[in-house]
Parts: C-alpha cells; structure tokens; sequence
C-alpha cells in the first residue's frame, strides 16, 4: 500500500499549474465541460493543500469569513452535503443547509421561484443538487451569488470527479496515460459523464462497461472505449471505478436481476485480476454492497474508498477557495 | 423595401369589388408565375391574369401590389389555438391575429383543449367563436378516440357532419392497433381524413429531446427516432388493411420519409406533414438546456433535418405545418425535463419556411404548395389556389426585405419561439380573408 501522508511530485504537471494558480476565471461551478486541463490542475492544487490542512490539529482558515454557504439540496445527500459543509466552516463561512424532498417541490417554478428567495437572503454562494439536468445552471442565472453544482440530474457532478481525479493523482502521481475503466449505470450516471470529461480532459484513457441497456446514446462520442464485458474491458486498467446501481433499473427491465448483474458486472476478485495488479478500486458512494462490488474487495487495501471521501472534502475547500475570488463586493 | 399601396382602413369591410394589381401571381398548384392582377369580388376571385391592371377593372378599390408575390393564403394543418380551456395562452382571436400577420388564411385546430373536442357541440363551438371572434378561417379536428383515449371510437360521423375537418388524437398515437383498425376503416366510410401523431409510448417514456450524443451530454433521456418510424410503420400496415385515408401528422426523421415513400409507391393513400421546426432546427440548437426548443416530436440530428428538407423538395412530404403551441413562462421556465412541449410559429412559419427557398433547397412552388394547394387538397377545401371561383384568401408578401424576429412583437399570446432575434428574408404584407383584408403591413406601429 502506497504511503497516504505525503503527496507524490509530479513534474510534468508542475509547470503548467503555477501559472494558473491564481486564475480560476469562472464565477460558477456548474460542470466539468468548459474547464481547461490548467484550470483543473489548479483546483487539484489547491486542494491537496486542503488535504494537508485537513489532517493538522487546527484545520480552520478564514477565506470565507463573514460568508454566507447555503447547501440547497433538492435531492437526498449525505457524503456531498456533509463535505460542503464541513468545507465551508473550515474556511469559516456560516453555513445553511436545506433540504427540499422533491415531493413538497412543485416542480420547476418552485425551484426558481426558490432561487429568487434565496438570493434576497443575500447568500455568497449556494451549492446545488437537484434531480433535473440543467436545474442547477437555470438556477445561477437567476442568482447574484456563485453557484456549485452538486449534481444535476444524470448530467454533471463536477466535485466528484474532481475528488476522484485528486485521488488518482496522489495514489498514481499522474493521471495523464493512466487506463480508467468506469463500470456500471453510465446511463443514469452524473459521476461517470463527469469523470469522462475530465479524465480527457487531463489524458487519460478512459474505458465504460456496461450492459448495452445502461449504456447512453453515442456515448462513444465523448471519447471513450466502450465494452459490454468486465473480463475484456478490465484488461490492463489502472484504474477501476464502480457506479452504484439503483435498486428501480431493475424494475425497468433495464437488467434482468440482482445476481444477473452481479454475475456480469459486480467486481469481484475474478474480474479485478484482470486489471492491473496495483489498479485501485473507487466508488462513488453509497455502495451496494453484493450488487455492483464484492464486499471484500471494497474493503481491500486496493481499495481507495474511504481516501475518496477524505478528498472529498479537501476538493470542497478548493472549489469554494477558488470561487470565492470572484465573489461579489470584494 | 418594396413600397406598396395600401388599402385604405374603410376598404377592410367593404363589400365593393376589389382588384390587386401590379403582382406577381403565383398559384403553386397550377404552376402559375406572371404578372398580373386578381380580382376580387362577393370575397371570391372573380378574374385574374395579366389583363386585370388598373386601367382594365373600373371602378372598384384597388391595391397595387408594386410587383410584390401575390400567393393563395397558407393552409396550417397543424394549430393549437388554446381554446377552448387554455385562453391564457392563446385564443382564436389571438392566433387568428398571428396567422394573419404570417399570411395563413386557414387554421386547423387540433383537438387536444380542455375539454377534448370530442362532441358535436364542442365542434360547433368552435366554430361559432371562430365566426365571431377570428379574423381568419378556422376548422377544428375532432378527437378520434373519446377523451384522446386511444380506446374508444368517438362519433366521427357526427362530428364529420357538424363540421369536424379531419380526425386526429392529439399529442398522443392510438396505441391499440385494433382500435387504430377500426378507426380508419369507419372513418372511410365518411371520407373522413386520419392526422395521427406518431409516438410510441413506452418507448418515449420520460425522455425529452432526441436520443443520441447531444442528450448524453447534456444528462437528458432522449427518445429513439424508431418510436415515430414503429407507428407509422404499423399504421400504414392498417391503411393497408382498410383503405382509410391517413395523414402522418408530423415526421421528424430519414427513417420515416423511407417508410412514407415505400406507402406512396404502393400507392396507398397515405400522406405526411412536416413542421417548419424540423425543415430550420435541429437538436444542437437546445445547447444549454433551452426550453424553447423543447417540442414533440423532438429536434432531430442535422442529417434528419436534411432529409425532411429533400422530402419537401421531392414533394414525398405533403405538407409544412407550423406546430403553432402556445406556452406560457409558467411552462418553459423550468429545468428543460420538467418544462412543456411546444413553440409558437404561426407568424413565422412564411419567413422561416422561406429560408429553405433562399437556400436553393426548395423551389418557391413546391415550397407554397406545401403550404396551400396540398393541404387544401387533403382536407377537401376550394383555397388554396389562384383561380377563378376560388375563396378570395390570398397574401402578398416581399420575398426579399430582411427582418429580425422579436418575440414581444407578435400577436400570440405566448412568445415561446424558438426564433428569438432570428433573421429572416421575406414577409407577409398583406392579407385576405374571403376578399377582406386582416392584415396590412403598412398600418401596423413600427417598433
């Protein structure tokens, strides 16, 4: 097992973040599409800062102070929501979170009609989830504040697949050439179309295997390998990185059963030998444990999960750091 | 551009003579392009030709055309007016205004209100509020099936006799085949015309645009075109079957214009529409999740747009329809897969459908006749034409003069076009309605 405490160098890429360190031009962080390969960099940067800051005794920094964070989410959320607050008080922002159960939501006019409430409390910035693809980049143009996108339907989830990128590169100390195979729902998935974009972006390979049916339209299109098999698709990935399956794709004929999917596509020790043998293994969370990975090989030391988690927050502090250069009256 | 002499106001209702002269005739059906005049008399052509000049009619009101297109008004075969049950986005009055402004003469209005139009009082409905409120023609389809059901036949008879112009079932295709059957062959025996649209159900269950790499990139469940291509497929088996007469209300892709050439060479009475949306749009047009661009069928990919476009030219599409559909911002202003279908295009059906005239890709007849003769033909009315005897309900329009599109101009209630700020060449500039004129360009407020 690779040492957590200290990042590795990686000085390829060290060239171009200092020169962009301080440029993150964007007042929103509504997706992963529209960021240059340096603006990335920069974010990563600055959040493997935030990790070293995260494991001292005091973890405070005042970036944010006399700001205002509201985490309005429109979706159920633990680790996302839990992260972004936690990150906001590290940087001593006051903290608001609301949650909105989509059944008391009246659908679309309420979210605006929301957005336009929100904003005459004055927030700084607001970290949205909603179950629609668009919600969230409607919605910040109807705001004054910066907006961050916390996943938006089966669209984008930029912090994850900036989580995830972190911690590929402080486990593999690049991401550039690396083989990525995400496995599981890319139909429905926010975290892969995300993680497809920025592994291009940053030049890794990137691979998705899926049944046909949980594979989107002309997904081939962004770039990426397409397999219907583990055995083939794992071939040799550094990378391996699981979806959650959603309990109803079931129920829409969508895929047969539980130990149908499991048989195929749940990573066990079988199909893992087929990668790499210091490939990691990640998940996005929450897992189901026997469905789409073996609980054993969550649990094994090639196994980043809990790391993804802790970098979960640092990519947080990051983006609200980055973000909070342009936030207004400064 | 082109200055013309208008009518004068108390010449609108006026029941005297009135000659058009100085124009360019253009009747799609018959082929006719020359200079000329027509004569209008008891709101119907009376004479037309190269000798109807101002010196040759008399004493009647003239209107000199200044060499401007005089054309037969168009035939829209595809219109929610939003009455009854939804006047606050639109009501006859309303979209009969816009059609005016865009040189459509006819209206046909779906009927998808609230109530469903399946009862011979709600067709009569119609058509009193038409006569009293509309300032151009206006017939109504009836329902189908009771309620847009999909499982009943209505009284299509009844109806056909209270003046239902055609039969249709809304948004929604009748999936039942055997229904489906029965309707065509009893709708036969009236002469009655079948408008279906085509969307198969299951398959397009939650989606919201066209399947493929624009919606996977922007996260949205897309339809497959085979969802069009399977009802039609299995509806023209059914005219096979009965010998009803069936009109394809809209097409969207290549494979459906296939499947509708094969019918016509087998010589099956089956014809289809197109809506001006899909003849100028395509689906990389939504970009960042515009609701205005949200229809039914969806926007398709360029290649399909190109095939509609060949379809029209080859005159295997029958018609272009404006798909006019009123919505409020209660309705488009939502993240894009909760907001509704539908965009307004009444009053801009002409110009953008005359882009396809300035690119080369349409010649100016086939164009118009898609838009006049053919669904004049289809639906059994005497417009549509420049000939003698024929409804006086014609439009002049400049083919040339460039404008831009703003939305809080036109007269629909709604503004959802997805032609915001688009330039187009060409414009109505007057317009008539049984030898009444409800439009002029001329006494309109400049912006």
């Amino acid at each position: 097992m690779l040492a957590e405490s200290e990042p590795i160098q990686w000085p390829l890429m060290s060239l171009a973040i200092k020169a962009s360190r301080a440029s993150f031009p964007h007042r929103h962080l509504l997706g992963i599409e529209g960021l240059s390969a340096a603006e990335i960099v920069t974010l990563l940067d600055l959040a493997e800062d935030a990790a070293k800051l995260g494991r001292q005794i005091d973890k405070k920094r005042d970036d944010l102070r006399g700001r205002t964070l509201i985490n309005l989410f429109f979706e159920a959320s633990t680790r996302t929501q839990s992260s972004f607050e936690l990150a906001g008080k590290r940087l001593g922002a006051d903290v608001m979170n609301m949650s909105i159960p989509s059944s008391s939501v009246q659908k679309g006019e309420t979210l605006i009609d929301t957005a336009v409430t929100l904003n005459s409390m004055r927030p700084d910035l607001l970290v949205v989830r909603h179950h629609s693809a668009g919600a969230v980049e409607l919605l910040s143009q109807k705001v004054d504040c910066s907006v961050i996108n916390a996943g938006d339907g089966s669209h984008e989830h930029p912090t994850q697949a900036l989580l995830d990128a972190l911690t590929i590169r402080r486990r593999k100390g690049r991401i550039e050439g690396l083989i990525v195979a995400i496995c599981g729902d890319i139909l429905h998935s926010r975290v892969a179309r995300s993680n497809i974009l920025l592994l291009n972006t940053l030049g890794a390979r990137v691979r998705v295997i899926a049944p046909s049916t949980l594979l989107a339209a002309g997904i081939e299109r962004l770039g990426v390998e397409v397999f219907t098999s583990m055995w083939e698709g794992l071939v040799d990935a550094d990378i391996v990185m699981m979806l959650r399956l959603q309990k109803e794709r079931m129920t829409s004929s969508l895929i047969p059963s539980q130990r149908e999917y499991f048989h195929f596509f749940g990573l066990d020790y079988d199909k893992l030998a087929r990668a790499k043998p210091d490939a990691l293994v990640m998940h996005p969370g929450p897992m189901n444990r026997g469905v789409e990975i073996d609980s054993n090989v969550a649990d094994d030391q090639r196994s980043v999960i809990r790391e993804q988690v802790e970098m979960g927050v640092a990519v947080r502090i990051a983006v609200l750091q980055a973000l909070a250069h342009h936030l207004p009256n400064r | 551009m082109t200055t013309m002499q208008p009518l004068a106001q108390d010449q609108r209702a006026s029941s005297r003579p009135i000659a058009l002269v100085n124009a360019r005739l253009i009747d799609p059906f018959s082929g006719l392009d020359q200079m000329g005049g027509v004569l209008i008399v008891d709101g119907s052509i009376a004479d037309l030709g190269p000798h109807i000049t101002e010196g040759s009619v008399g004493d009647v009101d003239i209107g000199d055309c200044a060499g401007c297109v005089l054309a037969p008004g168009l035939i829209d075969m595809l219109v929610s007016a939003g009455e009854p049950g939804h006047e606050h986005r639109e009501t006859l009055a309303t979209a009969s205004r816009a059609a005016a402004a865009g040189g459509v003469t006819t209206i046909i209005c779906g009927p998808n209100t609230d109530p469903v139009i399946d009862d011979v009082a709600l067709v009569d409905f119609i058509l009193r509020r038409a006569r009293d409120t509309a300032l151009v023609n206006v017939h109504p389809m009836a329902a189908m099936t009771k309620g847009l059901l999909g499982e009943e036949m209505s009284e299509i008879g009844l109806l056909h006799d209270a003046g239902a112009i055609a039969f249709a079932n809304g948004k929604s295709s009748v999936a039942n085949a055997r229904v489906m059957r029965n309707v065509l062959a009893y709708a036969k025996d009236f002469g009655a015309l079948i408008v279906h649209h085509l969307e198969d159900a299951s398959l397009s269950k939650d989606a919201v645009m066209n399947e493929g790499e624009v919606a996977t990139r922007l996260g949205l469940r897309g339809v497959t075109t085979a969802a069009e291509t399977i009802v039609l497929e299995r509806d023209i088996r059914l005219v096979e079957l009965t010998g009803g007469r069936y009109h394809a209300s809209q097409i969207s892709c290549r494979e459906s214009l296939d499947v509708i050439r094969e019918a016509k060479v087998q010589g099956l009475p089956v014809t289809c529409g197109v809506s001006i949306n899909h003849l100028t749009l395509n689906e990389n047009d939504i970009g960042p999740y515009r609701t205005f661009f949200k229809m039914n069928p969806p926007l398709r990919t360029e290649d399909d747009r190109r095939a509609m476009i060949e379809g029209v030219a080859s005159g295997d599409i029958d018609v272009i329809v404006s798909a006019h559909d009123p919505r409020g911002a209660e309705g488009k202003r939502r993240p894009f897969a909760e907001a509704a279908d539908g965009v307004v295009g009444l009053e801009t059906l002409l110009a953008a459908a005359l882009r396809l005239y300035h690119n080369g890709e349409v010649e100016l007849h086939q164009l118009l006749q898609a838009m006049t003769a053919n669904p004049a033909r289809l639906l059994g009315l005497a417009s549509g034409q420049l000939t003698k005897g024929a409804p006086a309900d014609l439009m002049v329009i400049d083919l040339t003069v460039p404008w831009s599109v703003e939305p809080e101009q036109l007269r629909s209630k709604s503004k959802n076009t997805p032609f915001d700020g688009a330039r187009f060449e060409g414009r109505t500039l007057l317009t008539l309605v049984a030898g009444r004129l409800v439009y002029n360009y001329a006494d309109q407020p400049t912006p």
